[in-house]
Formats: C-alpha cells, structure tokens, sequence
C-alpha cells in the first residue's frame, strides 16, 4: 500500500496527546502534531528530549565575553595605557560590566540562530501549508500527523480509532 | 451583581473569554478586519501624540542649534532634566523585560494577557531613554566616542566609567529585549498569516512568521529558547539599571555615594514601570475591549506588585536619610535638611505622597478592585518616579560643598517640551505598535484559557 499521511483535527489538546498516545500504542507511527501553542508531553512522546540549544548559547556568551574582556585588557594595558590614580592598568573588577552585558547578548543571539537551525526555520512553504484548513493549526484546531507502518492493508481500524478518541475531521494527504 | 463579584481569584479570564476563537478575534480583529473597528479614539490620540513627536522634534533641533544653554542647565546643576529624563525612562523600560522575564520564570500564567504590550513599551521607552545622553552632551555628533574603535587618535575608552558601562548596558539590553520580543511574537505572527485575508498582510505577517507551522518539535525548540532567555533576562536587567545607580553611587557628591543605589534603583525600576504597564494595559484594554482577557484580577495583582514596591521604596528612602544622619557628615546631614525645607521642599513632599503615602490605599481590596482607582494611583506613581529622579539630580547638584557655588534649577520651556514631546513620542509609538501587532500575545493567552478550561468546575 502506498504510503500516506493522515491528519486527524481535534479541538483540544488533550484528546490530541490522548489519540496520540494510543495510535502509538496500536503501532501507527505519530509523525508530528501542529497545534496553536504548546501541548505538554507531546515532545516527549516524539522521543525530542535532549536539544545542544543551550550549549550554543553557553559557548556563544562566553566566548563573546571574552572576547570583550580581551578588547579592555588589551586597550588599558598593552595599546592606551594611562595611569589613573594608580589603579592597575588591568583593572579587572571594574572591566566586569561590558563583558557580562554583551556576553548575555550574544547568548541570545547565538540560540536564536540555533533555534532556527534546530527548526529549520525560516521556510516560508511546507508542503502541508497546501493542505486543507491547515491555517487552523496556528487559531484554534490540534492537528495529528501520523501514518501507518508499510506491512498495513487497510487504513480503517486507524481511522476508526481516532475517531473515537475525538477526532472531528481525518484527511489523507500523500506524500 | 456585578460580573466582578462572580469572577474567582485564581481566574484570569472570563468566562464569555475562554474560548480559543474569542482570544484570537479579540486580538486579531482590529489588525485584520480594521473597517469592522471603530478607530476614532486611536486617530485622536494619534493626532495628539503626533503634535507632541513634532514638538520633540523642534525642541531637539533647537538644541543641536543653540546648545546646552537652551536648558535650565547651569555651571552648578550641570544635569539637569536631560539625565532625570534618561533614569526615569530607562526605568520604565526596564520594566517590561523584567517584569515579562521573572513572571515566566515564577510560572505567574496570568502573565500571558500582559506581557506582549508590556515588552513593546521597554522597547519603546529605553529607545527614549537611550536619547538622552545623547542630546546631552555638549558635542552630540561624538557619541560613537563611546565605542572601541581603531581611530587615527590611538585612544580608547575609559573602561572604569560608569558611563560607559551605561553605554554597554543598554545597547546590549536594547537589542536582548528586542530578540526576546520578537520570538515570543512569532507564533502569534503565524497566525496573523492564516487569519488574514488579503494578500498584503498576509504576506507580511508570514515573511515575520518564518514560516513557523506550530509543530511539536518547534514549540519544543522555543520553549527551551524562551526559557533560557528569561534567565538570561533577569540578571541583564537587573545590571542594567544597577549601572544608572552607579552612575549616581560612584561619585563624592553629598547623597550621591550610596551603596544601596543599585539595589534601589532596581526596585524603583520596577515600580515605575509596573505602573506604566498598569496604564497601558488599562488603555489596551478598553480600547480594544479586551475585558475578558485583562481582567480585574489583573489589576488587582498588579496593584499588589505595586504595593510591595512602594514599601521598599520608601524603606529605601529612610535608609538614606538614616545613613546621612548616622554618618555624621556635616555636609550629608545638611543635604537632607535642604530637601525638607530647601528650594524643592514640596517637590520632595509630593514625591513621597506620590510614592509612598498614597500607595498605601492598595492595602483594600476594594481600591485594588477598581480599575479606576489603580489607574490613578498608578499615574501619581509614575509622577513621582519623574519627581524622584529629578530631585535625586537637583538636590545634590545644589547643595554642594562649597555655599557660594550652589545654584538652583530653573527649567526654561525647551526642558518641558523635550520632556513632553519625548512622552507624544512613546505613545505614538505605542500606538502604531497596537494597530499593526497583536497587542496580547494569542498563544500565550490561549495556552492560560486551555488551563482554565481544564481545572474548571473543579
């Protein structure tokens, strides 16, 4: 049987993470659900657990922050150095602040960049944007993507299945 | 009844509000189906707020022109409003991150209905705020001088100056805030697009969106992100306004070497600009007719935050008059008897009525319960944080060590219209903001109606 996709519409997350949790149990493959915000323990259920997102940002800050602190130490003690009230040309207390400003700045913005990565974001056209009332995704509907392992004859006990567990409307779409 | 009466304490919508497709019309609506909208209110105050930029406008010309001299600005009292102005901004653009970032982190859902406008206004007025210094200084064309930049004058920066820690703070808090906003917006963005009918702003919308399709694995990544940004947040903002305290504390001025500065500034911050958020989420909220959304719980809530910050503030106050008479400097002591009786006695009076005294009425619920009632406090807060940054600059600026040089301030008609006009220009800002993003994040309030909805009738 030809592969395909099938997109089961709820209107409410937790029959959504319910149906999904169920259709994994009978072996149907949950390939991923598109919702308006958040559903708790669906990321989990995906198996998407471990991210490097905040180690991008840990290494982005620091190095960043460094890098800053390498622009002070070496303008104040090798390129300008100006005797003030002898302080030490290093100064390192009060060399702090720009440092720890740009640092988390870079923070951010190196997760942002892996957060695109991550989502492979910004794609503005994604084949199922063609399918139908998928803009419902994004307002007020949960949507289910999940398909049916090759050996399957017949859609119907999966259909079936997510109709009784809430399911409003099933679409095929091919893939 | 009223429908007050009937609303719970843990609830943060109404009933009538909880339903997905009423967050998104509510919100949506007046961006995308504008002629079904009655603008009248937003063109008046769009005109009024224009007049106001234009005035902001010429009055800043004309000092580029003349010079500092066009101030109330003398040899004595060498800050002036421009530096009050620039605190008192940048406090209130402190707010919106902080108060958006530490209420994620506490898991305060109510969050949700105020934190998107609360954001766009730390963009706004730290903008404003970033102005100031700038227009200040004598040779404004030289302000990249602050940058470390290879020049034929082999000079660099002094990295010990608090000024110029105040130049890093908020380049670096301006643009985190930014990312910070902007991510948070774009789901709601998405849905903008697919609400949208016409090509134009559908088009728009989804070129910000990034295509974003609301997949698990998406809402995932940016849960993550959203969450480390907030952590990051906090601490950023709390050096921030540290920095506009060190400013102030790092000198030897009376009254200006303080260390409880930074912590105090923070909380003054805070306090202003929690009250800035009460106002505008008082406008947004009648405007738009978002009362199933910003509720009185809302307010109520807020007037608390606003209650405990006002008793800090005044504890912090004390202190300072405390450590000046405990201290035993002649000249200390002799400041705090210049502000209760000097040339700005009833300024220092209204300050501590605005912030202080008044406040108190929080203490009833019935006060905190009236959304008129916190509207007006919440502006005599904002006076008096205006109040208390100029007479921090005033003060101590007057009463000097040496009587034959203390000089008072007279602001002249260019300070006030530079202040005034710098408010027009908030509030335009602010506006446009209202009228091409939703003004309350959709998702975020959707997510807080999905709970409600689930421990309903329980």
């Amino acid at each position: 049987m030809k592969p395909t996709v099938l997109i089961a519409e709820f209107t409410e997350a937790d029959a959504l993470l319910a149906a999904a949790r169920k259709s994994r149990a009978a072996g149907d493959r949950v390939l991923d659900s598109f919702s308006p915000f958040p559903i708790e323990g669906m990321a989990e259920l995906l198996g998407v657990t471990s991210t490097r997102l905040r180690l991008v940002m840990a290494i982005g800050g620091l190095g960043v922050a460094a890098l800053m602190y390498g622009t002070e130490w070496f303008s104040a003690v090798i390129d300008y150095p100006i005797n003030s009230g002898g302080r030490p040309l290093n100064s390192w207390p009060a060399f702090m602040l720009p440092p720890f400003a740009v640092g988390i700045l870079a923070a951010a913005i190196a997760g942002f960049i892996a957060l695109l990565w991550e989502t492979g974001l910004p794609r503005l056209n994604y084949p199922l944007f063609e399918a139908e009332h998928f803009g419902e995704a994004s307002q007020t509907r949960f949507l289910l993507a999940l398909t049916v392992p090759p050996n399957r004859k017949t859609l119907a006990p999966t259909r079936a299945r997510l109709r009784k567990a809430g399911a409003v409307a099933i679409r095929e779409v091919p893939t | 009844m009223s429908v007050m009466a009937h609303t719970p304490l843990d609830r943060w919508t109404l009933p009538r509000g909880r339903s997905y497709e009423t967050v998104d019309s509510l919100v949506a609506a007046p961006l995308l189906e504008r002629k079904t909208f009655r603008w009248r209110a937003w063109w008046i105050a769009f005109a009024v707020s224009l007049a106001l930029t234009i005035m902001m406008l010429i009055s800043a010309g004309w000092l580029l022109i003349e010079g500092v001299g066009v101030w109330g600005n003398n040899t004595t009292v060498v800050w002036g409003f421009a530096i009050a102005n620039y605190v008192w901004w940048i406090g209130i653009g402190n707010a919106g991150t902080l108060i958006s970032s530490m209420l994620l982190l506490m898991r305060q859902r109510w969050r949700a209905s105020i934190n998107r406008f609360a954001e766009a206004m730390t963009l706004f007025a730290a903008s404003i705020a970033g102005l100031f210094p700038i227009v200040h200084l004598g040779r404004p064309m030289y302000f990249y001088w602050l940058t470390p930049y290879p020049n034929t004058m082999h000079v660099w920066p002094q990295w010990r100056s608090a000024l110029i820690w105040d130049f890093w703070a908020i380049l670096s808090y301006l643009l985190f805030s930014i990312i910070f906003w902007y991510v948070g917006l774009i789901p709601d963005l998405a849905t903008l697009r697919d609400r949208a009918r016409a090509k134009m702003p559908r088009v728009i919308y989804g070129a910000f969106a990034l295509g974003w399709r609301g997949s698990a694995r998406h809402w995932h990544y940016y849960e993550i992100y959203h969450m480390a940004m907030a952590a990051l947040a906090v601490p950023l903002v709390v050096s921030l306004h540290s920095v506009v305290g060190l400013d102030f504390a790092a000198s030897l001025m009376p009254g200006w070497e303080e260390t409880i500065f930074p912590p105090y500034f923070v909380v003054g911050a805070m306090y202003s600009g929690f009250a800035m958020v009460v106002v505008l989420a008082a406008m947004v909220r009648w405007g738009f007719g978002m009362h199933s959304i910003i509720t009185v719980n809302h307010f109520d809530v807020m007037a608390k935050v606003m209650l405990a910050a006002s008793v800090i503030m005044g504890l912090s106050y004390a202190s300072e008059w405390f450590a000046a008479w405990y201290g035993g400097e002649t000249q200390d002591r002799s400041l705090i008897v210049f502000m209760f009786t000097g040339t700005y006695a009833p300024m220092m009076w209204a300050l501590l009525a605005c912030n202080v005294f008044i406040p108190q009425a929080f203490w009833f619920r019935t006060i905190r319960r009236s959304i008129t009632a916190v509207f007006v406090v919440a502006v005599l807060i904002n006076i008096g944080m205006w109040l208390e940054r100029i007479l921090i600059v005033w003060n101590t600026l007057s009463h000097g060590f040496l009587p034959s040089m203390r000089r008072s301030f007279l602001p002249t008609v260019w300070d006030w219209t530079l202040l005034a006009g710098s408010l027009g220009f908030f509030m335009l800002m602010f506006l446009i903001f209202c009228r091409v993003i939703p003004a309350v994040s959709m998702h975020e309030t959707k997510e807080l109606v999905h709970e409600e909805k689930e421990t309903d009738g329980k």
